[in-house]
């Protein structure tokens, strides 16, 4: 075991080598002591593409180790700003290289389009740790006066060390880069422990690691189920930092053990209803679009996905008949076909859990005005589905689908709007469309939501940053970097003698 | 159609041949002034002439204007997000890096410092302020304030416009990255003034900002006599802004010729007459070394050369001693000799005027330890000079001399010294030598200037911002602080629903 696999790719006829061991102090290496593999899933076509080693307890151990000692001796406060911004650019600049390969790696393991694996989440990618290797040489602190006779104050942003990073399956490389390139910038070392259904182009990334020059032990990767590798990431009492993108369940669970064992700082971006709100005054074709986006993007695989649709009554059924015919063009395919705007869902367990989500709607008494049946044949496709007449209360309405489903309800009034959207125990993302600008401002300024988007959804940039309400830190903008870093203050005495006894 | 110079290098420490343009670069092209006239760029290592260059005129300031006024309101200012700037920056930085070599001999030959300080200070630093600039691009930040409830209040910091840069020619390279990087980042359309002395290595950088793909008229590079092209600039209605390193005397002039045209806003860097103190605690083994490379580095030719050298009493003869012995070890000669430490001063001009400096000092009664002559029989040679003795009021003690000319005096009195280092009209930097970190730094923070050393001298760095108190400047170039130079402040308040009665 661990070594590398060559995978053939039939639509494109390209050979991949994908290294199979964890990533440990830049080598591909065996576990340490267990036999155990996780198996990859096309989930176009539901057949194993590889194996890779599924990391146990004791290899985050040795990988935690590994992060210590770089972050000791090559990394943290012993390499300059200017260097790691170097290096981060030179990782970009290789992924960029071999950006086509690395999508037809994420559409076979993921599901995703190729030309939407290469053109967003890895051109994403490739600019978020251009973005953050900017920053490398930027970590400022303050100087601050205190007394000029007697001291001098001010403060270290220092790297806060070695940090876990816990990462979903929905964006794996998007993940990947919004979690290491500002722990990297920052000085941070990282144990990545990517999502155990794509481990794929996480540990095709750490040859990139290698070859864009980072020591040993700065970014290590160890591919391991959430209950292993994950829980003993949180649990650790020499990691520093841990920082987890998925569900709410688990992000309660990873809180709870840092807690409960060195107090180790933990940030999460966890799960979302969205609301999306359409007013009567919104350029109803292009809500209609923006509508589509929100919910059908990465087949609704998407924490911000909007998910719960809010329609005016006074242009309830013309709106309702636009987005039926805006959803039904949408071709929802295999990854490679080239006409794909979305790809299967990324697993089995994942499409039983929507399905079993819309046997529960229709259950409650909505209607599904579009899709709401499995199709025939092999590969996880989920159809877009629109569920009409849903009530609050519904579980379509509450809990968090994470597929291509919209549920759809009725309201009259901005007031009421705003009491529907906001009904609800998430707060990632929310949207709203008018031509209105004063509702434009009241409305945006009312939703509880991290990120609101006005007259768009779901395009997120780089430098603007994104969390939630109820949720803990910020990723991407200035703001991540606070997440990793950890301030130190010194005060100089410099004029001031002691008198003792006091 | 202007034409291209290439020069053949046959040195030991670099060989080959290096092309470059001639004319102006205006609106993303080579073209000829309209005058019609040019000027000779000499080799100050034998006083020969390398080649000619066009010489702008009034009218190609015009035409430079007006193309960057049409790129700014079309295909660059805010028109290219920060994303593509940084791009664009990053693939300049690129060129340069595999143009480094080259760069580093055409800075050598033209501007007489060493191919070797070239190559691992000067383009190293220029590569480096460009990528770091590059990183500010896409992270130009304004606030949201709170008000009330009842508005939305922001502001923008909008990139100023048509600014126009006039640089020196004792770091003409590296001037004009500290300049282009944080004007192009915050997407202000630039145009750049070389030193009519050394355009070779701005002609060269021109070329590869073409290739990196900025927009024409983004970036346009007019050569010229500073009391023409610069002139014009400062007075130009078009520009909005103007940025000169250079003399205070010249200074001066630009900011005058702004208060009569347009008020454009104006950033200065200076002269300077920097203090090195070293106090009797000090490593004199290390304070020797440094306070040498303050004043000899780059000939001297540094605004922020520390030029009074003040050493305590109790450790005077022996500082004098080593310092001697030291200034006396550096070996000045041909740029292109790997054994060389210092090369010839950068003109005849700048020659000249070094050794009425020393004629000075010596007419007024201050004694010569080492050097005071110049050397060999072609180019413009000069020993590093000490000068004793000196009395506060004499010229060279006084005034900015820009050669390897340094004073040393003895000093006893803690305080004392803070009054004799601030005692000049200028306050670009200072260095302080002492092992006792409380004398250190009470004495750095007493001392009225823009960077202040402690045990060390001349390191800048991209990201610390560097100026002048009093007349050495107005303004900080480098760090975050370069971008406020470029960037234009709008609050914007969008009233929500607060209605009048």
């Amino acid at each position: 075991m661990a070594q590398p696999v060559t995978i053939n790719i039939a639509a494109t006829g390209r050979k991949i080598t994908v290294p199979t061991g964890l990533f440990i102090n830049n080598e591909f290496v065996p576990s340490i002591d267990s036999q155990d593999t996780i198996q990859c899933i096309n989930p176009a076509t539901e057949e194993v593409i590889c194996s890779v080693v599924a990391g146990s307890e004791k290899d985050i151990d040795v990988a935690v180790a590994a992060a210590r000692k770089a972050y000791k001796t090559t990394w943290g406060k012993n390499v300059t700003g200017w260097e790691r911004s170097r290096l981060l650019n030179k990782l970009a600049d290789l992924i960029e290289r071999d950006a086509q390969e690395l999508a037809e790696l994420e559409t076979l393991n993921n599901g995703k389009p190729v030309k939407i694996a290469r053109d967003f989440d890895i051109g994403d990618s490739v600019q978020c740790l251009r973005y953050y290797a900017g920053f490398a040489d930027k970590i400022v602190g303050q100087s601050i006066e205190v007394d000029n006779k007697t001291k001098m104050a001010f403060t270290r942003h220092d790297p806060i060390g070695v940090c876990g990073q816990i990462i979903p399956w929905n964006y794996p490389i998007n993940m990947w880069s919004w979690k290491v390139a500002p722990a990297l910038a920052c000085g941070c070392t990282v144990v990545m422990k990517p999502s155990e259904i794509t481990p794929l182009t996480a540990l095709k990334l750490s040859e990139l690691i290698i070859e864009a020059g980072f020591p040993p032990g700065v970014v290590n990767t160890v591919p391991s189920l959430g209950s292993v590798g994950g829980a003993a990431l949180s649990s650790h009492m020499d990691v520093d930092k841990v920082a987890f993108t998925g569900s709410t369940v688990t992000g309660r669970r990873i809180m709870e053990a840092a807690a409960k064992s060195n107090l180790k700082k933990v940030t999460l971006e966890l799960g979302g209803k969205s609301p999306h709100i359409v007013f009567e005054s919104a350029d109803l074709d292009q809500a209609a679009n923006w509508t589509g986006l929100g919910i059908l993007y990465n087949t609704g695989q998407d924490c911000t996905a909007g998910s719960r649709l809010f329609v005016q009554d006074t242009i309830y059924d013309k709106f309702i008949n636009i987005l039926v015919e805006k959803f039904k063009q949408l071709k929802v395919t295999n990854g490679f076909d080239e006409e794909a705007g979305a790809g299967p869902v990324v697993s089995k367990m994942q499409y039983d859990k929507i399905f079993s989500y819309i046997e529960g709607g229709k259950q409650q008494g909505a209607k599904a005005v579009l899709g709401g049946e499995k199709r025939p044949g092999k590969g996880y496709f989920v159809d877009p589905t629109i569920f009409v007449d849903v009530k609050p209360d519904m579980k379509i309405a509450r809990d968090e689908i994470f597929g291509p489903v919209l549920a759809v309800a009725k309201f009259s009034t901005e007031e009421e709007a705003i009491a529907l959207a906001n009904d609800t125990s998430y707060g990632l993302g929310a949207g709203l469309h008018s031509n209105d600008a004063s509702q434009c401002m009241r409305v945006s300024q009312a939703l509880e939501a991290g990120t609101v988007w006005v007259n768009q959804y779901n395009l997120l940039n780089n430098n603007v940053p994104f969390g939630g309400k109820k949720q803990s830190g910020r990723e991407l903008g200035s703001y991540a970097l606070e997440e990793y870093t950890s301030v130190k203050a010194v005060h100089w005495n410099y004029g001031e003698k002691l008198d003792w006894p006091l | 159609m202007p034409e291209t110079y290439v020069h053949k290098f046959d040195t030991p420490t670099f060989k080959g041949e290096i092309s470059v343009p001639l004319g102006l670069y205006i609106d993303g092209k080579w073209v000829d002034g309209s005058s019609g006239n040019k000027i000779d760029v000499i080799n100050p290592s034998n006083g020969k002439l390398i080649t000619k260059i066009t010489e702008g005129s009034p009218k190609d300031v015009d035409l430079a204007v007006a193309a960057a006024q049409k790129a700014f309101d079309t295909t660059w200012g805010l028109h290219k997000n920060g994303f593509e700037r940084a791009r664009l920056l990053q693939k300049l930085g690129d060129l340069m890096e595999q143009n480094a070599d080259k760069l580093a001999a055409l800075e050598a030959l033209d501007n007489g410092k060493t191919f070797n300080w070239a190559r691992t200070t000067d383009i190293d630093h220029s590569i480096r302020c460009i990528q770091y600039y590059a990183g500010w691009a896409d992270k130009i930040l304004g606030q949201t304030i709170e008000t009330s409830e009842a508005k939305l209040v922001y502001v923008r910091h909008e990139p100023i416009g048509v600014v126009a840069q006039i640089i020196p020619w004792n770091f003409p390279l590296q001037m004009m990255a500290w300049k282009i990087g944080p004007a192009l980042a915050t997407g202000c359309s630039v145009i750049l003034k070389p030193s009519e002395f050394t355009p070779l290595t701005a002609l060269f950088v021109a070329q590869l900002i073409h290739e990196a793909g900025f927009p024409a008229g983004s970036f346009n590079l007019i050569n010229g006599y500073g009391h023409v092209v610069g002139q014009v600039l400062a007075e130009h209605n078009g520009i909005e802004k103007i940025a000169f390193t250079g003399s205070t005397l010249v200074g001066r002039k630009i900011m005058e010729a702004s208060s009569k045209s347009n008020l454009k806003k104006v950033t200065l860097e200076l002269g300077g007459k920097s203090p090195s103190i070293v106090f009797d605690d000090a490593d004199l083994e290390q304070a020797v070394k440094w306070a040498a490379f303050g004043i000899y580095y780059n000939h001297g030719q540094c605004c922020c050369a520390g030029s009074r050298i003040f050493v305590h009493e109790k450790i005077y003869d022996q500082f004098m001693q080593r310092f001697t012995e030291h200034t006396k070890s550096l070996k000045v000669g041909d740029p292109f000799d790997p054994e060389v430490y210092q090369g010839p001063q950068v003109s005849q001009q700048q020659y000249d005027r070094i050794l009425s400096y020393i004629k000075s000092g010596k007419e007024e009664g201050a004694t010569i330890v080492t050097g005071g002559e110049p050397l060999g029989q072609e180019g413009y040679y000069i020993q590093p000079t000490i000068f004793t003795d000196v009395k506060p009021s004499m010229k060279i003690v006084r005034e900015e001399i820009f050669g390897p000319v340094c004073v040393v005096i003895k000093f006893k009195d803690d305080d004392d010294i803070v009054a004799m280092a601030n005692d000049t009209i200028y306050g670009l930097a200072a260095s302080v030598f002492s092992q006792n970190v409380t004398r250190a730094l009470s004495t750095a923070h007493k001392i009225r200037a823009g960077t202040v050393w402690v045990n060390t001298a001349n390191m800048l760095y991209p990201q610390v911002p560097f100026g002048g108190y009093k007349q050495s400047g107005i303004g900080r170039e480098l760090g975050e602080y370069a971008l406020a130079n470029y960037t234009a402040v709008k609050a914007v308040q969008v009233n929500l629903h607060l209605n009048l009665s």
